[in-house]
């Protein structure tokens, strides 16, 4: 089983550069094995099939991305809270995860539009700086773009097992052999976090002091060149065992899923929900 | 059936491995794998067992000697023709001693369909055999799972159903029994001793002389110079207290103080 099933040691100000990787990695695992596990739970988006998911985030972020409404986008954003709650994913954690990094990220571009954006003077601030309305509705109509956007995708993530939105990605015409390479990837970064974990554990096993920042770096520089050295060995073993199995030079895969009347109906919501959008908030 | 019996799966003479052309893995080694035996391969780790496997299936390709399979040459020339290739990959099996290594599609259904669909198995075929070898495992449950999830012994059990959705004549098999629990490691010594009721061709690369005991119907030892020391019947080689400490597979206990 993975690290991530163990209990998440907590990351202090005082803990040391080995124990903060230590946090870092178990907290990876257990957020993708949250994400794993919320998609395979009963719910509203977990019994829907995935291509269908796929278009209809399509679909949800075109018309987050059209609309000249900020009530249409809020109400979009609403949307995916209520279908968040009827899948049972956490309502805190799912808006907490979009919210917490939007400021860090969206908000530093959103800021200066406040202030820019020629219109109306809404407040007046010291040093002469003057907030606009229209520098308001600019800045918030850039969050709520992000914010609903981001959900759309958090939302498809939790609500859909990654390999089947891996396998969905065909819908898109996505060749097979990049859906295969995605798979991959992901599912050999586990392999190879499971591997750091274990160094790390072993390194801290073996500390009786804080290490200095010069034996920190050197820490990094040998883990990151056995890690190299070993993700080399797992790739060509791995390319073996493929070839043994048959592969030549392009995978042939095989689609699993089944449309049924309630994907269809699903569907048919999604796209009248698309065109309401489009149309109110023209 | 005895004309299949005498039939001969592997033919090996005088073969030659190292890797980087110096670090010598296989040194002089001759053998044979007739149909239907169940051949297994004891030696001490990195004698060459995982090496010789791979070269039996393929893999890898001699720096000396020969190596033929169903009468025919294994060389690279030979598995660039797409015939030979198909034949060979339908008809032969391995199982890795790393399951991480052998697992690497998404999820447990698609790593099982992944042989027959790559050897141009129908769909509809694809999916029949996926269900029965997942049944035949019993791992149906496990279908969505992601690989990187499962236990040891749920890995191993995906790892040998990938196999068994490809029906090979010719199994393979690497360290089976690392990382078991006894019970998985029971329950893979009965999957094993069926495959061989059913008639296939079983060679098995362990340390393990308790499963070694259990599975073979001949034995073959490897020493650590990279060479066969023995090979016959498992009673006579297993009894031979001597051959087996000379290989490092068995220890000799003396007590401190004498």
């Amino acid at each position: 089983m993975s690290a991530a099933s163990r209990s998440t040691p907590k990351r202090t100000r005082r803990s040391s550069f080995v124990e903060r990787t230590l946090v870092d990695i178990h907290h990876t695992l257990e957020q993708s094995l949250f994400a794993e596990n919320t998609a395979r739970q009963p719910g509203l988006l977990q019994g829907l099939d995935p291509r269908l998911k796929i278009l209809a985030m399509l679909l949800l972020l075109l018309a987050v991305s059209l609309s000249r409404s900020l009530l249409v986008i809020a109400a979009l954003y609403f949307l995916t809270l209520g279908l968040a709650y009827f899948s049972k994913v956490p309502l805190g954690f799912f808006v907490k995860r979009v919210w917490l990094f939007i400021p860090f990220f969206t908000g530093i571009i959103a800021l200066p539009a406040l202030f820019i954006v020629p219109g109306t003077a809404w407040v007046h601030l010291p040093l002469g700086l003057v907030i606009t309305t229209t520098g308001v509705q600019t800045a918030l109509f850039l969050l709520l773009r992000v914010g609903s956007s981001v959900s759309v995708g958090i939302l498809l993530i939790l609500t859909t097992p990654w390999n089947s939105v891996l396998k969905a990605l065909g819908v898109l015409r996505l060749p097979a052999v990049i859906i295969l390479m995605l798979g991959m990837t992901y599912r050999y970064i586990h392999l190879l976090l499971n591997i750091t974990n274990d160094m790390f554990l072993s390194r801290k096993s073996r500390l009786l002091r804080p290490l200095s920042g010069e034996e920190n770096r050197q820490l990094i520089g040998a883990t990151s060149g056995t890690l190299l050295s070993k993700s080399l060995q797992v790739s060509s073993e791995v390319y073996l065992a493929m070839q043994s199995r048959g592969f030549r030079d392009y995978p042939r895969t095989i689609d699993t899923f089944e449309m049924r009347p309630v994907d269809w109906a699903a569907g048919l919501i999604v796209s009248l929900v698309f065109l309401a959008a489009i149309w109110l908030g023209r | 059936m005895d004309a299949m019996k005498n039939e001969l799966i592997f033919e090996v003479a005088d073969l030659c491995f190292a890797y980087d052309q110096k670090i010598p893995a296989l040194n002089q080694v001759s053998l044979t794998v007739a149909a239907g035996e169940n051949l297994v391969i004891l030696g001490a780790n990195g004698c060459g067992k995982s090496t010789l496997l791979k070269i039996l299936d393929g893999l890898y390709f001699p720096d000396r000697g020969s190596v033929l399979a169903f009468g025919n040459p294994l060389t690279e020339a030979a598995f660039l023709e797409d015939a030979f290739n198909f034949d060979f990959r339908r008809r032969v099996g391995l199982v890795f001693q790393d399951t991480d290594v052998q697992l690497f599609m998404p999820s447990v259904w698609d790593e099982v369909a992944f042989a027959p669909l790559q050897l141009g198995v129908g769909r509809e075929e694809v999916k029949q055999r996926v269900e029965s070898a997942l049944a035949a495992l019993q791992i149906e449950k496990l279908r969505d799972r992601p690989p990187h999830q499962l236990s040891s012994g749920e890995k191993r059990r995906v790892a040998l159903a990938s196999i068994l959705s490809l029906s090979p004549d010719v199994w393979l098999l690497d360290e089976p029994t690392t990382g078991l629990d006894p019970r998985s490691q029971g329950w893979l010594v009965e999957f094993i001793l069926n495959q061989r009721q059913a008639g296939k061709t079983l060679v098995t690369a362990t340390h393990d002389l308790a499963v070694a005991e259990q599975i073979a119907s001949r034995l073959l030892v490897f020493d650590e110079d990279h060479r066969v020391a023995a090979s016959g019947d498992p009673a006579e080689i297993l009894g031979d207290h001597v051959l087996l400490h000379r290989c490092n597979l068995s220890h000799f206990h003396v007590p401190a103080g004498g």
